[in-house]
Formats: structure tokens, sequence, C-alpha cells
């Protein structure tokens, strides 16, 4: 084996100006290169690598055994295995069910809440930070405090029937088929106020001129929000759902908080599905599956955006 | 960054007339709003601050009767988490203490100095770096949890190794240290984007000035930029610290036992199958483990809520 040693120009001693400049060129790439060598390893790396494990018949531990698209069929078919229901077909009536819900209502809440907001209120101060301070609270804590909340024995049902109402009955905590809808509601609770302060950054980014002129026209409140401020902001609204959607869909321990590890898998959604698989049943192969088809979901929605949103601000 | 500033300065709205009615209808319903938001934290203080009889027994809406504090001390000290451990929840505070601030100051500097090189030392292909560090803050962590647990392994058999060689791990297999890797690696997309983000916006100006007076990269980036960048460095700190504290997909699979941080005690403690459910030692645990999140909050909302916003609307 040969040693080849690059000619180094050596005057007195210190590198050649030409060397240091090129060396002070390389500094920005090496102090970069740790964070995306990171990056590309555990992030591209390891999605890859679960991406293989999808092709392979993992239980306990990986294997290099491939079998082929025999776990995406088993999920295929499971997808349509309605009676009794199996764990993914739950999963994605769940999921769908918990997204809309979600989505819609913080969408609307959050709308709602900061229009009230822009109307010059007094005490705007006090009354933004209660919308928002639910972000800062872990979902487990969250989901703690909605299941003593929505327990019937000790919870909102009970504390209606000491009011006088004793027929009212909400035992969805309890309930395996409305468990789901309990999940949501802690869901929108958390999150409603983050979309109201995208909404409301939204709106005090709309030209004042434009609100005049329409007040000049004649306009009504009503008719200058519902087409002209609501059309602006459309951007915000793309933003809003993209956001969410993703957060829908990475949603795991709120549910398990909420109905108390998700007993008999009666909330079970994409994100506790795949863990089931992996870490307690033994199939490996099945999890990394679902895994891969929640990464294929969220990039399907994020790539589109934010290969747009990187392009507009190079313009 | 000026959506975020937008929703703290309201410009001058002309207010079109609004008739008394109106600002009742909008003061009531936001009101009515603020009081939803604030209801499960009422209710978890009080739960917390009664005796046993009093939660299972009264209306979780009255005011506790004989308010005590000792569900507090019993979650702090002696509550049950899991089977045999019965020192509370202190020893897992530590945990999350020692997991967090580690985490979040590595990931808050690389992120500076990789916001600054995709700023200010442009290279060829900077965007499509920056774009695929983006992606990073929005895979499913399903997606890289088998391969990282793998990984994980192997470093524990490396620790395993090396206490039979020195009698020390070097950190090799500490369950801490493992969550302090994940949070690192998948929080630099996000520490990357808000410090770039930033750096955008600061003068090229004049880091071209203290390049031709012979200032190095890191002298650049200590004497110029460094000392404009507190409110970038607040913004990612507080971000960071509340992600890290509140994680508990990572902290339930790498960090079992003893050694697991708050939230994964927490939802240990609140689904305990054995005995009595202490409803009031449960809550006080919760805003036990939500205290520094919440904390934060407080002092620093207006920070707090520009990184969410700057991590939401990209670009």
């Amino acid at each position: 084996m040969s040693v080849t040693i690059a000619p180094v120009a050596v005057t007195d001693g210190r590198p050649s100006p030409a060397l240091r400049a090129r060396i002070q060129g390389l500094v920005p790439k090496l102090v970069l290169a740790p964070s995306f060598l990171l990056v590309l390893i555990f992030v591209y790396g390891f999605n890859l690598w679960t991406v293989f494990l999808s092709f392979t018949n993992s239980r306990a531990f990986a294997s290099t055994k491939l079998i082929g698209l025999a776990n995406y069929e088993k999920l295929w078919n499971w997808t349509f295995e309605t009676n009794p229901p199996s764990s993914w077909y739950t999963a994605i009536v769940n999921i769908g069910i918990f997204g809309g819900l979600y989505i819609v209502f913080c969408l609307a809440l959050g709308l709602t809440l900061a229009i009230l907001l822009d109307q010059k209120i007094r005490g705007e101060g006090i009354l933004r930070p209660i919308y928002l301070y639910p972000l800062a609270l872990s979902f487990i804590v969250t989901g703690t405090a909605w299941k003593l909340f929505l327990d019937p024995g000790i919870g909102l049902e009970k504390a209606v029937h000491d009011w006088g109402w004793t027929s009212f009955k909400f035992d969805w905590v309890v309930n395996p088929r409305m468990m789901i809808y309990c999940v949501a509601i802690a869901g929108i609770w958390q999150t409603s106020g983050f979309v109201m302060a995208m909404f409301l950054a939204g709106l005090r980014g709309v030209d004042g001129e434009i609100l005049k002129a329409a007040q000049i026209d004649g306009a009504s409140t009503y008719a200058t929000y519902r087409r002209i401020v609501i059309p602006i902001m459309r951007p915000v609204f793309l933003s809003a759902i993209i956001v969410l959607a993703h957060m829908a869909i990475k949603s795991y321990d709120l549910v398990l908080s909420v109905t108390g590890k998700n007993p008999g898998g009666a909330a079970e959604l994409p994100s506790t599905f795949m863990y089931s698989y992996t870490f307690t049943r033994n199939q490996m192969g099945v999890g990394s599956t679902s895994a891969v088809i929640m990464l294929m979901t969220i990039a399907a929605i994020m790539i589109p955006y934010l290969y747009s949103e990187l392009r507009e601000k190079g313009q | 960054m000026t959506a975020a500033d937008l929703v703290v300065a309201p410009p001058p709205r002309p207010r079109s007339g609004q008739s008394v009615i109106t600002r009742v209808v909008i003061y009531g319903l936001l009101f009515f709003f603020a009081v939803i938001y604030l209801v499960p934290l009422i209710v978890m203080v009080m739960t917390s601050l009664k005796p046993l009889d009093e939660v299972t027994g009264g209306n979780m809406f009255a005011l506790p009767k004989s308010a005590t504090f000792a569900p507090w001390t019993r979650a702090w000290g002696e509550a049950a988490i899991g089977v045999s451990d019965t020192a509370g929840i202190s020893g897992y505070f530590m945990n999350s203490i020692k997991m967090v601030v580690p985490a979040v100051l590595i990931s808050t500097l690389l992120g500076a100095l990789n916001g600054y090189v995709l700023t200010k030392w442009r290279f060829p292909g900077h965007k499509l770096v920056f774009g695929m560090m983006l992606f990073a803050c929005f895979i499913p962590f399903q997606s890289v949890i088998i391969p990282m647990a793998v990984i994980l392994g192997l470093l524990g058999q490396i620790g395993n190794q090396l206490i039979d060689a020195t009698g020390f791990s070097f950190g090799f297999g500490n369950p801490t240290v493992n969550l302090v890797i994940c949070h690192v690696v998948y929080g630099l997309g996000f520490t990357t984007l808000f410090f770039r983000n930033y750096y955008e916006a600061f003068p090229t100006e004049l880091v071209k000035a203290a390049m031709i007076d012979g200032a190095g990269f890191f002298q650049i980036f200590r004497r110029v930029l460094l000392p404009n960048s507190m409110p970038i460095i607040i913004v990612t700190v507080i971000y960071q610290f509340t992600n890290i504290w509140n994680d508990f997909l990572f902290g339930s699979t790498f960090a079992a036992g003893d050694q697991s941080p708050m939230t994964v005690a927490l939802n240990n403690l609140v689904n305990t199958s054995t005995g009595v459910v202490e409803y009031n030692v449960n809550m006080a645990a919760a805003i036990i483990a939500a205290a520094p999140t919440l904390f934060v909050y407080v002092v620093a909302g207006r920070y707090f809520v520009r990184g969410l916003m700057a991590g939401a609307v990209k670009g």
C-alpha cells in the first residue's frame, strides 16, 4: 500500500493565504455537516430502514427475511374486515372521526375566536393567553384532566346530577364506542387556541384600507368578513389545515391518557396500532408497514406544502 | 416572525358602528369561551386540594370544604408509580430536568450554527439541505422508532462491555443520554428553521464588514450574530423546552422504570390498576408535571407564541 502525500505549499511554516482561504471556505460546511449527517441517518436512513422492515417477516426482533408485499396485503385486507372489526379497520375509522372533528372544530373555533378578538376588545391581553395556555400542557396532562372531567362517576355527569338534572347522561369516556369523541374533545380544547393565534395574525395582516373601502361602500360586517377578509386569509387556512392534519396523524399520547391506555383497542389510531403491533404483539413487520403508511400520508401532505413555501420565498 | 408580531401589536381597526347589543354578544361569547378553556384547569386544581372522600362523594365544581395539601405531598414523595416504586414523582421530575437541559442546549446551539451557515455562508444546494432538514420536523416518530430502538440497544451493549472492561459506561446505554440523543436529532429541524429565518433578516452587510476586517467564521458568529440573537434564542429554548418536557413517545419507549421522564411517570400513576384511584393525588401530580411549561408560558408567553407561529408558518 502506498501513501501519497498531497503537495502542500509550505513557505514559512504557516499555511499560505490561498490555503487559509480554502480552509476558511470549508469551515461552514464542516459546521453544518454533523447536523446534516445526523438528519440523513436518523431521519432518512431510519425511514428507509422502516420501509425495509415492512417487507420482512420481523416479529419480536428485526429480521432480514423478505416476504414481499405480504404485510401490505394483510393491512389491505384488514382495512375491509368490519365484522368483527379488525384493529386496523378501527384505527382507520377512528382517525377519520378524530381527524375530521379535530380539524373542523379547531378551524371553526379558532376563526370564531380570532374574529371576535379582532373587534377592538378591551382585555384582549387577558383573554388571548387564556385561549392559548392549553398548548403549554403535555397531552398526558390534558388527557388526565379530561378523563377526570368527563368521568361519569365523579365528573360532569355527577355534577349535573347534583344540580338536579338527574336524567343527564354523559358516559362517553368509559363507553368504548364513544371514547374517540372524548379524545377529539380534549384535542380540540388543547389546539384550537393555536389556530386562533394563526388566524388572528392573519386578520391583523389584512390591510386596513381595504376594510375602510368596504365600509364606505356600505358592506355589512358579515359581508366584509365573508367576501373580503376570509378569502384574503386563504393561505392561513391552508397552513392551519396542514398543521392540524399532521398533528392528528401523529396523535398518540392523548389517546392513551384520555382513554386510560386504550382499553380493548376501542380508541385505536394508526399511531397506537403501530406501537402495539411492534412492541407488544411482536409483529414488527406489520407495525412497520403501518408506520410507513403514516409516513406516506404525512409526506403527501407536507412535501408539496414545504416545496411551494420554499419556492415562494426564493422568488 | 412578522406574523407573531402582528398578534402582539394590533393595528387600529375601524370600528364599524357596532350596536350595544353586538358588543354585549361579542363580550359574552369571549367570556363564555374563556370559562370553557379555564374550567378543566380549575377543576384540576380544586380536585388536587380536596380529600379523597370529597372528590368521590362531592361535586367537582364545588370549592374544597376542607382544603388540604396532603395530595400534593403524596404525589411528590409517596405515591406509587407502577408496581413497586412508592417514592412519588419527585425522582421522575428530576429525570426530566436531567434530560431537558442538555437536549435543549445542544439542539439550540446546533440550530444557531446551522442557521448561520444556511444564511450567511451559502453554498450551492443550501436550499435542498434546508428543505431536507425541515422535513425532519414533520415525520411521525413511529416511522423511526424501530431503527432507533435497534441502535440504542447496540449502544447499550457497548455500554455493558465498557462496564466490564473499565467499570464505567461513559453514558452508553444510559436512558437519559438516549433520550437526549433522540430529542437533539429530532429537534434539529425546528431549531435550524428558527435560526435560519431569523438570520435571513439579519443584515449581511454587517457580516461582510466583519469579514473585511479579518474576522473568521466563528468570530463573526460570536461577536456579530450571537449578541443580536437573544429574541430567537429565547424562542427556540422555550419551544424546545416545552416539546421535550412534554414528550411521551420516546420517553415511554426508551426509558423504562425509574429512569423514565415525568410524563411517563404521570401516565403510569394515573393508570395503575391496583387499589383505590386517588384522583386528588393524580391531579396534584398532573399539575406538578405541567408546572414548568406553564410557568414558562406565564412569564414568557410572547416568545412562546412566537415559537409556535414560526414552527407552523413555514418559509
